[in-house]
């Protein structure tokens, strides 16, 4: 099967509704951003902390709100979490302007949470937000008062198989029942009375707590933005040594370009940019990066093969010949993002977004992007050679056009 | 030509062997080959679930506590040299940038008894600079070379004493080291996998003085009950039971009853290390501050022939008994093993934070949220990697197999890379992996539209899959290099997660090229072996 045999579509003589339109997006990314008042970063990069909380039945939003902010003054965020297998999960942030904060935010967090909806006052313990040293300590003097004695180990032994059972999917975290724990093994009715006696099951499960010293964030953004500016510096370097000097410039703009659109794009859908998203964007920078030299290899191998060949055309040709690899590769990588950004759950969530823009836009920079830069750069040279005073005996256009084109081996 | 395809296959199939015993070992049946899998893939704290602690050391604590020390002993010094003073002080900061602003000043010496002064000051504090403010005031500060080996050392003491608090808890995996790009931020990265109750664990790893030399009133004995017994059922006042802690499986309890109030404490203890005597038995030094060294030296010298325990988190570590008076510096002598004084010596300098740790960062996922991940992971993954293989199939028909098997050849040879350095795999990490993937299959897909190209230009089978991998060759190297170029600068520059990300990119390449280009080509090779009369094939 084959689907692109011998095409011969006249792509950069259509570039200019593509660059307009990549204009665009960057200026409506920027305004976005402008809009938003600046990049809409995860707590990694600007501090604060972050509780991402399961409920068993829908939440009332607006009574956590009010819960947090009676208690915690400052910016508090809380958003329902819509991902596609991910009913009734809650975030919530807070910002921190002090690392001192750290301890006392994740405590009122915890508080507000126990207080609105888990019960306090009963004195016990709640098992679905319980460690398993929590819950080692309290049932092993209960047990034993209730005639159910266990040594150490077995009670170890129970303790994991209890939390383990609530932590794996369907409950994912969150028993509603106790009833559903008498299918956990090792369990007996003492046990399971001295369960019901000493703990009760709220209808929430924290997930996960993530915090982040402002000091800790502003220098993990540095580190990320120098490093990948560092790289594309390198990339350049490389890209220079093995082709052209304006042919590693064309890359690196490409990938720039594919970068500042993604982030544009983030803050289009208000999706937050987090330290799994920095890693996506590396990802799509090396594909972006691959995928143009895949057409400027062709491009420098076609300049030795048809020396009489305008730039533009032969261009032209080179991303038709390559026309096949590019869509398969795209459409193929494509597949495994989309994939990711289906099944992959509210983890992979900001990741698989980021891969999803950034094939499509890294496809078409290599065409749009990169390759009319080096046209650009080499037509202007041309008629600056032209224009240049003609000396005894003027070179002949084509061949001055050729020459810096050929420096490339 | 033959001999030759016999080596390439021999190169492969060895290095299939050894990939995947590195990813499963030797099983001997399904749950233990489920088990080597999850025991050499590590996953890291964000798909498995656990807690994540960045913490700061405050240096400064430590450099101002030597300022003050050298204070203490300068009084001293000055006193016997009959040289006057007028003040000494030393400065507070606050932040740990300013660690080398700390400096102890002296006020109001008298001018006549300057070079008296600079002589005390640089025979006895050689690694303090002197300077003089004016004709009577100085400030004395540590030399640049010490002060950044105190300040690391700072940080190594605190990663000792934090790992051995976290032993302490029973854990069987833990990581404590030292974090930042440059030993200039002084961090310590903390993580628990599993643990997710890090209110637990801070609380433990920052609890100060923890270390407590004790006098033993009476013991040992073999249980709780037989001590407060022998007491008649109450014990002395002032006076509580402790227990020994455990060495071996095979020792029976040991209480013995001490003073409720130490002789000494962590706080003041400075340093310990294992060592000999004469006779080459095993013994622990150690030094106290001044102040704990003058309390200790009143305290032995009144109860010579008694003993003292040494009391870490509230267990007797160890049991001496007095022989001579003990200033600032002591022995504890008689130990069995070289093991026994190691330890000594590593509990006697964990008792205490050498400079305070505070929290900079803390994550702690859950473990349903870990499961969940890879659950969901795991199945994105297995339909992406579905539905490229149908794909491939479908669109290169036989030689469409050569890329599946390359593909998943490529995988193994990155768990196993995994399994082999001991990495750990992080959502980063991941990420890495589908760029390789990526990056794979376009390898495939480059050769194989190139050995299109060649036959529709009329060349035989063999002649175009030849020409096909040659041209295809220099642009996988371009590509390859260029994103190995790139992750060089990410692994040098980056944080963490960057350098997950670089760090498996890079295997995977290396990987691709073995895979894509040449296993590929090893298998086309066979197929074509004998059969030069060939004229189609299908791709």
């Amino acid at each position: 099967m084959e689907l692109f045999k011998s095409t011969n579509f006249d792509f950069l003589g259509r570039k200019w509704p593509f660059i307009i339109a990549s204009l665009v997006l960057t200026v409506a990314g920027f305004g976005s951003i402008l809009m938003q008042g600046g990049v809409k970063f995860g707590i990694d990069f600007k501090g604060g902390a972050l509780m991402s909380v399961k409920f068993a039945e829908k939440p009332d939003l607006q009574k956590i709100r009010a819960a947090m902010n009676a208690k915690i003054k400052g910016e508090n965020t809380v958003q329902e979490f819509t991902g596609a297998n991910t009913p009734n999960q809650v975030e919530i942030g807070t910002e921190m302007k002090d690392e001192k904060q750290l301890n006392l935010n994740r405590k009122a967090m915890e508080d507000v949470l126990a207080t609105t909806f888990g019960q306090p006052g009963n004195g016990k313990l709640d098992f679905n937000n319980t460690s398993q040293q929590g819950l080692l300590e309290r049932l092993r003097e209960p047990l034993a008062r209730n005639g159910v004695p266990m040594s150490e180990p077995q009670l170890q032994a129970l303790v994991h198989n209890l939390l383990e059972f609530r932590d794996t999917p369907p409950r994912s975290g969150l028993v509603t029942d106790f009833a559903q724990l008498s299918s956990v093994s090792g369990i007996n009715t003492g046990i399971m009375n001295t369960l019901k006696q000493e703990c009760y099951l709220s209808p929430y499960h924290i997930l996960q707590t993530q915090m982040v010293g402002p000091k800790v964030g502003a220098e993990l953004r540095n580190k990320a933005v120098y490093a990948t500016l560092y790289a594309l510096a390198g990339m350049l370097v490389y890209i220079a040594f093995r082709f052209e000097w304006i042919y590693g410039l064309g890359a690196v703009i490409a990938v720039f370009h594919d970068t500042l659109i993604t982030i544009g794009l983030f803050s289009i859908f208000r999706e937050e940019i987090s330290m799994t998203v920095i890693a996506a964007l590396l990802t799509l920078v090396g594909y972006s990066m691959n995928d143009t030299i895949v057409i400027f290899d062709r491009i420098r191998e076609n300049l030795k093969i048809m020396r009489r060949e305008p730039l533009e055309s032969l261009m032209n040709k080179s991303i038709n010949q390559t026309l096949s690899r590019t869509i398969m590769t795209s459409g193929l990588t494509f597949l495994t993002v989309i994939a990711l950004f289906l099944f992959g759950g509210p983890v992979l969530h900001g990741f698989s977004f980021a891969l999803v823009c950034g094939i499509i836009v890294g496809t078409y920079s290599s065409v749009f992007i990169a390759c009319p830069i080096v046209l650009f750069w080499h037509n202007y040279a041309d008629t600056r050679r032209k224009v240049a005073p003609v000396m005894a005996a003027a070179p002949r256009a084509d061949v001055a056009r050729k020459s810096p084109s050929r420096a490339a081996k | 030509m033959k001999t030759n395809l016999t080596w390439r296959a021999v190169v492969i199939a060895v290095t299939i062997l050894l990939c995947v015993f590195g990813i499963i070992g030797i099983p001997k049946s399904g749950a233990e080959l489920k088990e080597n899998f999850s025991k050499n893939i590590r996953l890291g704290l964000d798909l498995k679930g656990g807690t994540h602690l960045v913490m700061q050391v405050q240096v400064q604590d430590a450099v101002k506590a030597d300022a003050e020390q050298t204070g203490e002993r300068l009084k001293e010094d000055l006193k016997k040299q009959n040289i006057g003073y007028g003040s000494m002080d030393v400065n507070e900061v606050g932040r740990v940038e300013d660690a080398d602003k700390i400096a102890l000043t002296i006020k109001g010496i008298n001018p006549s008894q300057t070079s008296a002064f600079r002589a005390v000051v640089s025979e006895r504090y050689p690694n303090y600079i002197l300077t003089a403010q004016n004709s009577t005031d100085y400030t004395m500060q540590l030399k640049p070379t010490d002060l950044l080996e105190l300040k690391s050392d700072t940080v190594k003491r605190a990663i000792d004493t934090i790992g051995n608090r976290i032993d302490e808890l029973g854990l069987a995996e833990k990581s404590v080291q030292p974090y930042g790009q440059s030993s200039s931020t002084y961090q310590i990265l903390i993580q628990l996998p599993g643990v997710d109750d890090p209110a637990r664990a801070k609380e433990l790893i920052g609890t100060a003085a923890v270390l407590e030399i004790t006098e033993v009133k009476d013991g040992p004995y073999a249980s709780r009950d037989e001590g407060i017994a022998k007491h008649g059922g109450i014990l002395p006042l002032g006076t509580k039971l402790i227990r020994m802690k455990p060495r071996g499986t095979s020792d029976g309890e040991q209480w013995y009853l001490v003073g409720k109030t130490a002789v000494v404490s962590g706080r003041e203890m400075r340093n310990a290390r294992p060592g000999q005597d004469e006779f080459r038995k095993w013994e622990t030094s150690f030094n106290l501050s001044q102040d704990g060294g003058k309390r200790f030296g009143r305290f032995t010298e009144a109860n010579i022939g008694n003993r003292l325990a040494v009391v870490l988190d509230n267990q007797i570590v160890s049991v001496a008994t007095i022989q001579a008076r003990i200033e600032d510096s002591g022995r504890i002598t008689g130990l069995g093993t070289e093991d026994e004084a190691v330890d000594l010596s590593r509990y006697l300098r964990s008792g205490s934070l050498p400079a305070s740790v505070t929290p900079n960062e803390e994550r702690s996922v859950g473990p349903s949220l870990g499961a969940d991940s890879i659950h969901q992971g795991i199945i994105a993954g297995i339909a992406g990697l579905l539905a490229v293989v149908v794909a491939m199939l479908i669109y290169y028909k036989r030689s469409g197999v050569n890329a599946v098997l390359a593909l998943i050849l490529n995988t193994v040879v990155l768990l196993a890379a995994v399994s082999y350095f001991h990495a750990v795999l992080t959502l980063p990490g991941i990420a890495g992996i589908i760029l390789t993937i990526g990056m794979a299959v376009d390898s495939n897909v480059l050769i194989f539209e190139r050995i299109r190209e060649e036959l529709r230009t009329g060349k035989s089978v063999i002649a175009a899959v030849d020409a096909g991998f040659g041209k295809a060759w220099w642009t996988i190297v371009d590509t390859h290099v260029t994103t190995v170029v790139s992750c060089a600068f990410l692994f040098l520059f980056g944080e963490g997660p960057v350098r997950g990300f670089a760090v498996t990119l890079v295997i995977g390449l290396l990987a691709n090229v073995f895979t894509a280009v040449f296993v590929s080509k090893t298998i086309f090779d066979y197929e074509l072996s004998g059969r030069r009369q060939l004229t189609e094939l299908s791709i």
